[in-house]
């Protein structure tokens, strides 16, 4: 895995400093709070509800055994024993103080971790397909491109003051596990007559207005992404509207000037930057691949897997849900849920940390990924050892066997942590996990996207659910809308709102009726949610909704 | 005439640890909301707010939150206020775990 250079580490490090010094004279009184907080927020320190906040990026989800330790660490040192892993491929401290902050950043610092650009108008932590380099459907592993473009966002002196946040989001597989038309940039990797490439989505965004990006060039041959990369946001940076934060994403640059003339203008400034790059790309992908390089697989006979698969029936729910084919047939990806019923989801505690990174040591190559769905996975891990890893995961309460089932929720933190929340999401993702796990229908429902947000942000990418829920404020009570159809693999789509919305307490009853109505209508045991709601369209579960008032009002 | 003006508490976080805190009648920055001053005067309010915006070595995001009387003190009228009183819902932190605040 990517290793620090020099350079990187000295950076770091000068940025921790940096820091330290600036939360002195905040504490001083040299700085008001109008001069600390740009400061703060371009090192990942919110100030929330409760507490502070600090975020801390995991680049393209990839964490080292020893750096998911350290994050135990900080956990239980300056916080409260826990940390919450978020649809952004980052980790969030909830309870730091301010005068930990300098202290936290050198423990994080120590690993080859931080938390600079997880906040501000830059280009933020570059996320990408969470079975990267594992993935039995890859084309090519995505991180030694996410991880240039880390190096070349960071600290780029054009790119600090951007009109707004961006985000750009790495695909190395036909299948969209990255939500890529959801981001200002999304790139896919491509194989086409034997050149690589890709695919440039750009002006995607969730949030106030949700919009899927367009394709700005169909095929960008590999030598020429940073430059590309550089024209997009440069033409962004000029055009993108500064008197509105409400219409500052590229999104809306995109749409406001069309496609055509953004990609024409992008396409001049491509022209100009492209030969001061003379190639560099080339030079700075071949040093950085050998950190990506597969561990040394070792092959095992899977006999141990099919015996306990015969036999016992917890190994073999887990095997069915949390299992996805690897490159290697005798090896398998383990997506460990944190998403236990009635727990927080994208929450693990410190114990919970120590143990996935024994197990990465144990058993998966010291390899860990952090998913955008909130779990962790475990790579690579050869098929005879999932058992011991089963059970290893059933002492720690982490071998919940439901990723991709109902109770795999996104849920944002809402009303519970963030300060710009409209309403809770954490109660109300809990409520729904240990409702439908009492009633019994969870198996039965079997392949669901719930994603939940508390408020128009859409950090919980509620767009993108095949059902969201959105929590908003409704004349000073909790109120939550609910969208169906959504869809954040490669057939993206953003679901339609069903109607008005339902109170706190209705939420539950609500998606059961949807839920119910699908088990009425689908066609067979084997067709989902999704796919029967694309057959029938969103009648019958308004019909389930609202009753009579739907058609009144359609 | 402007309509009547609801009652405030002036509130704000602690520059160190974060923890919300309430301004009270004499003066002081207590973590709990039912010792904190119900205004019932528009302008004083604003005075304080200005006062509260002065003292930022120790506070931040000061602002004011609407509150009513209940029999215990101050009470607030807001959802958002009401869970800033006592801490997240998913685990007993924040107040609910240094002050014991009860649900
Ligand atoms: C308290 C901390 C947070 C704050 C203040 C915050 C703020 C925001 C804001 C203002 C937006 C809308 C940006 C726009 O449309 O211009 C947004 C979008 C988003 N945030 Fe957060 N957020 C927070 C926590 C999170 C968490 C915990 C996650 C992951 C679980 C997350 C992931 C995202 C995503 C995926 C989007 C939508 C995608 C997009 O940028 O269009 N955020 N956030
Ligand atoms: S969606 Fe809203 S409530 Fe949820 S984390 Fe984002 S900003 Fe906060």
């Amino acid at each position: 895995m990517y290793r620090y250079n020099e350079f990187d580490t000295a950076f770091v490090r000068q940025r921790v400093a940096q820091f330290s010094g600036q939360i002195d004279r905040r504490l001083d009184g040299s700085l008001t709070e109008d001069e600390f907080r740009p400061l703060r927020l371009m090192n990942g320190l919110y100030l929330q509800l409760h507490a502070y906040m600090l975020r801390i990026a995991i680049p393209y989800g990839t964490l080292r055994a020893d750096q998911m330790r350290q994050l135990a660490h900080i956990a239980e040192t300056w916080d409260k024993g826990y940390g919450h892993f978020t649809t952004r491929q980052n980790i969030q401290f909830n309870w730091p103080k301010l005068t930990d902050v300098p202290a936290i950043l050198s423990a994080l610092a120590d690993v080859g971790m931080h938390s600079i650009q997880t906040s501000g108008n830059c280009i933020r932590n570059v996320t990408a397909d969470h079975f990267a380099g594992a993935a039995a459907d890859e084309i090519e592993d995505p991180r030694p491109v996410a991880e240039m473009i880390r190096q070349w966002s960071t600290d780029h002196p054009e790119f600090q003051f951007l009109p707004r946040k961006f985000k750009i989001a790495v695909i190395g597989s036909a299948h969209d596990r990255a939500v890529t038309r959801a981001h200002d940039i999304g790139l896919r990797i491509l194989h086409q007559n034997g050149v690589a490439g890709f695919e440039v989505i750009v002006g995607g965004g969730l949030g106030r207005t949700p919009m899927l990006g367009p394709v700005i060039r169909p095929f960008l041959p590999k030598a020429d992404l940073l430059p590309y990369l550089e024209a997009i946001v440069a033409t962004y940076n000029l055009l993108g509207r500064r008197d509105n934060k409400f219409k500052a994403r590229i999104k809306i640059t995109v749409f406001e000037n069309g496609l055509e003339r953004f990609r024409d203008l992008v396409e001049q400034e491509f022209i100009r930057r492209r030969a001061s790059f003379n190639g560099a790309a080339a030079e700075i992908l071949a040093e950085i691949a050998p950190f990506f390089a597969p561990p040394a697989f070792k092959a095992a006979d899977p006999a141990p897997f099919a015996a306990a698969y015969a036999v016992d029936g917890l190994f073999r729910a887990w095997a069915d849900t949390n299992l996805v084919p690897h490159k290697r047939a005798d090896h398998a990806i383990v997506t460990v849920s944190l998403k236990a019923h009635g727990e927080t989801p994208g929450d693990a505690s410190a114990a919970q940390m120590r143990a996935l990174a024994d197990l990465a040591d144990a058993y998966g190559y010291g390899e860990l990924r952090i998913s955008h769905e909130q779990n962790v996975i475990l790579p690579h891990v050869a098929r005879a050892d999932l058992p011991a890893v089963h059970e290893a995961l059933r002492r720690v309460g982490l071998a919940t066997a439901n990723v991709g089932l109902l109770s795999d929720i996104i849920a944002c933190p809402g009303m519970d942590y963030c300060a710009l929340a409209t309403a809770r999401s954490i109660p109300v993702a809990q409520e729904i996990a240990t409702h439908f796990k009492a009633i019994g229908l969870e198996r039965e429902i079997g392949q669901i996207k719930i994603k939940i947000s508390g408020c128009i942000n859409a950090c919980g990418h509620h767009h993108v659910g095949h059902i969201g829920i959105l929590g908003l404020d409704r004349a000073g009570v909790e109120n939550y809308q609910i969208t169906l159809g959504g869809d954040h693999t490669e057939t993206a789509a953003i679901g339609e709102r069903a109607g008005p919305g339902f109170a706190y307490d209705a939420v539950v009853p609500a998606i059961e009726r949807v839920l119910r109505t699908y088990l009425a209508l689908r066609r067979a045991t084997d067709e989902t949610f999704i796919e029967t709601f694309r057959r029938l369209g969103a009648a019958p579960f308004k019909q389930a909704l609202y009753g009579d008032e739907a058609r009144d009002a359609a | 005439m402007s309509r009547r003006f609801t009652p405030k508490v002036l509130t704000a976080n602690d520059l160190r640890k974060g923890d919300v805190i309430y301004l009270t009648a004499d003066g002081r920055w207590s973590r709990q909301h039912n010792e904190a001053e119900l205004i019932d005067d528009e302008a004083i309010a604003e005075l304080r707010l200005l006062e509260a915006m002065g003292q930022s070595a120790h506070i931040v995001g000061p602002y004011l939150a609407d509150a009513r009387p209940g029999p215990n003190g101050p009470e607030p009228l807001h959802f958002r206020e009401t869970f800033r009183t006592r801490g997240p819902s998913n685990y007993a932190h924040g107040k609910q775990e240094a002050d014991h605040v009860p649900l």
